[in-house]
């Protein structure tokens, strides 16, 4: 007990001495004797002429309690644990952007896919139509070829259509611009007529009419055309012409 | 107030527990810093700096490591040391040999009446070299017991039979 009131005993040993203590109050007792004696020889060695004051402690410990010490031991643990929060605020947010990019990327992919096959579509009639013009070009610049105008009838007076036939050849090309648009389920039939007697044999429907751009479309023609005409038939086509919807009429002049 | 709530008080930083600690204690360390670095200026500054390490260290006392005065006195004794070992101290050119705690008796009119001084003195007197050897080593240097059992070449039993009976010496005449 010596020993433990001047410190002098491992860790261990003074846990031993701390637990004897709370349980027998005599061997506390024991204890704060001998450290009573202690103090009072202890004391007694002081020189008299030596001072202090609480006071002078209290003022550097309150200023420390209102300044630094505290709150910047406060501080450093709050600094981590709010870096820490920080951090995964900024890496959520950074996920989260680079997710919404990854969406902004592949949605621009796919719109750019889609435009880039709009363009090959458009490429492609472009092409088509051209060919179309060239080939009908190169009808028109032929002087093999024989032209059939057709004119207006009585259902509408203002519409005209050509017929280029190619000397040799089966492929008519009927230039139809001056016709107007089909309405919708009518489709525009072309015939090849014998005029004595009167035969008409169908070559062929303008499909597709108000797409088409150019409005020049090919069709195989029957041999022994005298004249051409061109009615409104429901879709699909008829097997004879209503001749009460002829829209153009026209026949080849014998040279 | 009960000497085990005025820590807790204390360790829950409340200053008036601070003080009456310090109006209990403080002469104790004074003491004993005195007898280290031997100088009476050095002291009240060491002083203040062990009660201002003490409040912001309040924590790291547990009544299961041991005393309370002895937790003060270890860190006061800590701090006189520093304080012997540091530039300034050394430049000043104080004799900081060790002496027994027995001299500052004799070269200090210091028993003043709280203490029964001739008694002490008396006492201090009739102590054998041992005895005092002892008291110095283990109270005021704070030699661990395996320390003081090596520095005097004596087994540790027989050291702590005589502490016991130097301590029931002291007890008798200091307290009755």
């Amino acid at each position: 007990m010596e020993l433990y009131v001047a410190g002098a005993l491992s860790e261990k040993e003074n846990q031993e001495v701390y637990d004897v203590m709370q349980q027998y109050p005599e061997v506390k007792a024991e204890v704060e004797e001998i450290e009573k004696a202690i103090r009072v020889l202890t004391k007694s060695m002081l020189p008299t002429t030596i001072s202090s004051s609480f006071e002078s402690i209290r003022r550097i410990i309150s200023k420390d309690e209102g300044g630094k010490v505290v709150p910047l031991s406060k501080g450093r643990t709050n600094w981590a644990a709010y870096t820490g929060w920080a951090a995964s605020v900024i890496l959520a947010v950074g996920l989260f952007w680079m997710f919404n990019q990854n969406n902004e990327l592949k949605s621009e992919v796919q719109s750019a896919e889609i435009k880039n096959a709009v363009l090959e579509k458009q490429i492609e009639e472009t092409n088509y139509s051209l060919n179309k013009a060239s080939e009908l070009l190169s009808v028109l610049r032929d002087k093999n070829r024989t032209e059939v105008p057709l004119a207006g009838q009585t259902v509408d007076p203002e519409a005209y259509a050509s017929v280029y036939i190619k000397d040799g050849e089966n492929t008519v090309y009927i230039d139809a611009l001056g016709l107007p648009d089909p309405p919708e389920g009518k489709v525009y039939q072309v015939w090849s007529l014998k005029l004595s007697p009167l035969t008409p044999t169908s070559i062929g429907l303008l499909e597709d009419f108000a797409t088409d751009e150019n409005k020049i479309f090919a069709l195989t023609n029957v041999d022994g055309s005298e004249a051409f005409g061109i009615t409104l038939e429901p879709a699909g086509g008829s097997p004879t012409p209503n001749l009460e919807q002829l829209y153009t009429l026209g026949a080849i002049q014998t040279p | 107030m009960e000497l085990e709530e005025l820590v807790q008080r204390f360790q829950q930083k409340d200053i008036k527990a601070f003080e009456k600690l310090y109006d209990m204690y403080a002469d104790n360390m004074k003491a004993v810093i005195y007898n280290i670095v031997r100088n009476e200026e050095d002291v009240e500054e060491i002083l203040q700096d062990v009660f201002v390490k003490v409040w912001n260290n309040s924590d790291s006392y547990s009544p299961k490591k041991g005393r309370f005065y002895t937790w003060l006195i270890n860190i006061s004794r800590n701090a006189a040391i520093d304080k012997t070992r540091s530039k300034d101290f050394k430049k000043s050119g104080q004799n900081s040999d060790a002496t027994f705690f027995v001299d500052i008796f004799e070269s200090h009119d210091n028993l003043d009446s709280t203490v029964d001084a001739i008694g002490i003195k008396k006492f201090v007197n009739s102590l054998t070299e041992r005895c005092k050897n002892l008291i110095e080593l283990i109270y005021f240097k704070g030699y661990t017991q395996k320390e003081v059992s090596e520095e005097i070449q004596t087994p540790l039993g027989t050291i702590k039979t005589h502490l016991r009976k130097c301590i029931s010496n002291l007890r008798e005449i200091v307290l009755n």
